[in-house]
């Protein structure tokens, strides 16, 4: 049956189309298609991992500067309280160091005035001594003026000496 | 993978089944009414509707490319016939020349669609040997078909080298072969020869494409039924024969002259497998064949019943159309999924096929266990046989 001969012609035209098709698909199209899309599946694929590597180290990263703030915020806290201690402890100093020298200088003071005090009363217990002496001699000197009243004065003193 | 092509193979045996069903039943209807309008042929030639002579017409190969009868002449593409005899040398000419069988030209005369060598007196000359060498229709059809699809794969190779599809989103053409390019790499050619697939890789994308592309062009109405054709599956059949025979490893052939079987079951095994390394390509050549050929059949033969009805009656004729047309409509979508499922079955099985030849032992190790079953301590042993 007709249907069923494979005929000559044909055979020989199918079998130079499939070689010759074969032969330019296989040198000249397949290579460049398959190689460009192996290319790009491993570059979507590396760009994939790059991207879940990225990502890892971003929340890498995060954590890090997350904990980096903590800490910084926890030394500012602490920093604060060294700072406001020291300067606690400055003024509490700076008014002990002041009351103290106050009192030194209003002891200083007190003793200088004092001294001058006592050298003033001194001074004032001289002089009035001497005017005493002054007035005195001078009391004595118009007293004892004549003779009479100088011999009365000896008896009298004499007479108050009692000879025993 | 396995369960993925298990599911390809249902689908393609549902997609065939349901096509056999189909034709079945329509060539029962044909048949039943193709009795009587045999009969009627007989007596009432003159109505003039031979459907034998329009379906294999349609179907078989011829050297000019006929669209239409008028009551002026049939309207056709004239191709070239070359033509070869050792008595007679090369002649070539336009199959014009022919006047559709009716006139002899250089000594030659169409007869029946063949081109048959005469004598001085225009009988046919039996003593010449003629081969046919002829650009028909089919030839004429399957070059065009294969011009598009070289162009269409260079334009496509041109883009990924200059890096559209690269770095860049495939566009256009790209997108309509790459998905088929990755199927065929990701279903076919890596599930069944694993790491080797890339030696095999062109051919099998050659080969597919190539069958595919012959598919579609012989579904466009008035084309040639090109994959119908038992000489092109036969070619295709061949080469598959001489791939997978080449390809074939020390293993696989130590299999056919040595099966691993008890030694009384070898005397026929040996046979069988012998058998089998050419029932395997045939089977891909009549598989192609036929499918292609019965859907391009089935459609000519429903539009034919439009006329074969006609014959009997005009009412019964245009009454019976719709019908016609309807299952012509139904079974042509149909053939356009068969050439897919073909291209992809003769496709997929040549990758079979070769990753049997190529099959390392351990492989073939556990198909045995699970053939064989109870013979398993047998089998072993005489796989190691083997190796050794």
């Amino acid at each position: 049956m007709k249907l069923l001969t494979p005929e000559f012609g044909l055979l020989i035209w199918t079998l130079v189309a499939f070689l010759l098709v074969f032969w330019i698909l296989a040198k000249f199209a397949f290579p460049a298609i398959v190689k460009g899309l192996k290319e790009r599946e491993e570059s979507i694929s590396d760009a994939l991992a790059t991207a879940d590597r990225v990502k890892a180290e971003m929340a890498q990263l995060k954590n890090e500067n997350e904990a980096l703030m903590a800490k910084a915020r926890e030394e500012r806290a602490i920093m604060i309280k060294d700072a406001k201690e020291a300067s606690d402890k400055m003024i509490s100093e700076a008014k002990d160091k002041a009351k103290s020298e106050y009192d030194r200088i209003v002891a200083e003071a007190q003793q200088a005035i004092t001294q001058q005090k006592n050298a003033a009363l001194t001074d004032v217990k001289n002089q009035v001594g001497n005017l005493v002496i002054e007035v005195a001699e001078k009391v004595l000197r118009k007293e004892l003026a004549n003779k009479a009243e100088q011999e009365n004065y000896i008896m009298q003193l004499a007479d108050a000496v009692k000879l025993n | 993978m396995a369960f993925k092509s298990v599911k390809f193979l249902l689908v393609a045996a549902l997609g065939f089944s349901s096509l056999l069903y189909s034709g079945k039943t329509i060539a029962q209807e044909n048949h039943k009414e193709a009795t009587p309008s045999e009969a009627n042929h007989g007596e009432e030639k003159k109505e003039g509707f031979d459907a034998q002579e329009v379906i294999f017409g349609h179907v078989l190969n011829a050297h000019e490319f006929h669209f239409l009868d008028l009551p002026s002449g049939p309207v056709t593409i004239p191709l070239p016939v070359i033509l070869y005899s050792p008595e007679r040398g090369f002649t070539s000419f336009m199959s014009s020349k022919f006047e559709h069988g009716q006139a002899v030209y250089e000594g030659y005369k169409l007869v029946d669609g063949d081109v048959k060598a005469v004598d001085v007196s225009g009988n046919i000359d039996e003593a010449v040997t003629i081969y046919d060498l002829s650009l028909t229709r089919n030839v004429v059809q399957m070059i065009l078909a294969l011009i598009v699809l070289v162009w269409i794969m260079l334009t496509i190779a041109k883009k990924y080298k200059g890096g559209q599809g690269v770095t860049s989103a495939p566009k256009g053409m790209q997108n309509m072969i790459e998905p088929v390019f990755t199927f065929i790499r990701d279903e076919v050619a890596k599930p069944n020869l694993g790491h080797k697939y890339e030696k095999y890789f062109p051919y099998l994308l050659t080969v597919f494409f190539f069958i595919l592309i012959n598919n579609i062009l012989g579904l466009v109405p008035g084309t040639a039924n090109v994959t119908g054709n038992i000489a092109f599956t036969v070619v295709l059949g061949v080469i598959s024969f001489i791939v997978i025979t080449v390809s074939g490893n020390k293993h696989y052939w130590g299999h056919i002259v040595n099966p691993p079987v008890p030694f009384g079951i070898k005397f026929i095994m040996v046979p069988v497998e012998i058998l089998g390394i050419f029932t395997k390509p045939i089977a891909l050549i009549v598989r192609l064949f036929a499918n292609m050929l019965a859907g391009h059949i089935i459609i000519i033969c429903l539009i034919s019943l439009i006329f074969i009805f006609g014959n009997i009656s005009t009412g019964i004729g245009w009454g019976f159309s719709p019908i016609s047309i309807g299952f012509a409509t139904f079974i042509y979508l149909i053939e356009v999924l068969v050439a897919f499922i073909q291209a992809f079955i003769f496709t997929n099985l040549t990758a079979v096929f070769i990753g049997q030849a190529i099959e390392e032992t351990h492989h073939a190790d556990d198909h045995h266990h699970e053939v064989a079953g109870g013979e398993k301590v047998t089998t072993a042993h005489y796989d190691d046989a083997i190796i050794l």
